[in-house]
């Protein structure tokens, strides 16, 4: 028992590393639940495409200053979500399973900064982030699976050099 | 004008902004999950190549939702398609149009440039450049980063961290310097 409490543990350690959006769940819920995570994708993927957002050509407008439109998403996105953190936690809300929503803290290291950079460089080439690669293949730019593969690839290759990296 | 004629419209984006930032609520509510994308192709490596490398060592099940997420963005691009497309060419800034026309960038039917992005243009040097070693950038950045413009810029943002606010200035530093002193010369290629 000690030692599956201790291997969860890690697990979740291990997965929590250099990612944003790790989240342990103590709640067993049926698998068929996931289908509410496909849906919200849909509608995600919806809006991110009726936006403009995944457009190359409003990724380079963005990077020349030549509209509002992008920060003017990215802006108000980050207004709605600051003040809905802001009342979960005021009024200490809770999921739809009845678990205290939790928040992760992410500590300062060197990689926000290369790192970000580096994916400054591929936003600007691709005129995507990764959410929009899979919105842009699904418009029918077939062509986005080799930016995926490569995208993919490019995790796989921090994997292998994650420890030999300035962090 | 019916609902179904006003939503094929491009959406502005004091509609669209804060649609996207309700999925931080949505998420944390419904399932008690950070929004996030680029984590998934973790997922993938962790789940098809995971190779013994100690990083992707991990259950990756317990964050299949990600995996569900994501292809669900695929799907919805495919319903975009198929029910809500308005058919129109996106209208940029004049001066990125002259811009752009000097490297022979004129279609703007698509998401992406066809001139740029194609199976065709993987034999250039530019669409080498542009599809390969931009998307391997995609993916080694935001992992090195620890997330993408979903992660930190939305939901890193929203939670008022720090790190997050480094790495948006990051992204955005990294993309004004490639698209304005770096891209002429690819596109020139």
């Amino acid at each position: 028992m000690k030692e599956t409490l201790k291997n969860t543990n890690t697990d979740f350690e291990m997965r929590s590393l250099d990612a944003i959006c790790i989240s342990e769940e103590e709640i067993k819920t049926p698998s068929w639940h996931n289908l509410k995570y496909l849906l919200f994708g849909i509608l995600f993927g919806i809006i991110l495409i009726k936006a403009e957002v995944v457009s190359w050509f409003r990724i380079q407008e963005m990077f020349r200053l030549q509209s509002f439109h992008m920060f003017g998403v990215i802006g108000s996105a980050v207004a709605v979500g600051a003040l809905s953190v802001f009342l979960i936690k005021k009024f200490n809300i809770k999921s739809i399973y009845g678990e205290e929503i939790k928040f992760p803290v992410k500590s300062m290291n060197k990689g926000q900064i290369i790192g970000g950079l580096l994916f400054g460089f591929g936003w600007a080439m691709t005129g995507a982030c990764p959410g929009p690669l899979y919105a842009q293949l699904g418009y029918g730019a077939t062509v986005t699976l080799v930016t995926i593969f490569m995208a993919i690839v490019g995790t796989w290759v921090y994997g292998l050099l994650r420890e030999k990296l300035p962090h | 004008m019916n609902l179904i004629e006003l939503i094929k419209q491009p959406w502005p984006w004091y509609v669209a902004g804060p649609l996207i930032g309700l999925m931080v609520p949505l998420l944390l509510i419904f399932g008690n999950k950070t929004f996030g994308i680029s984590s998934s192709l973790r997922h993938i490596c962790a789940s098809c190549v995971p190779a013994k490398i100690p990083f992707f060592q991990y259950n990756w099940r317990k964050e299949i939702w990600n995996l569900f997420f994501v292809f669900g963005v695929f799907i919805g691009g495919i319903i975009t398609l198929l029910y809500l497309k308005d058919g129109g060419a996106v209208v940029v800034n004049p001066k990125l149009v002259a811009e752009l026309s000097q490297y022979g960038i004129t279609d703007y039917s698509g998401l992406i440039p066809n001139d740029l992005f194609s199976w065709a243009s993987l034999s250039t040097p530019r669409g080498i450049i542009m599809m390969l070693f931009g998307g391997f950038l995609v993916g080694f950045g935001t992992r090195y980063a620890g997330g993408c413009t979903s992660g930190h810029a939305i939901m890193g943002l929203s939670m008022l961290q720090f790190p997050s606010l480094v790495a948006t200035i990051c992204f955005m530093v990294g993309g004004f310097i490639m698209a304005n002193l770096i891209l002429p010369f690819i596109l020139s290629m």
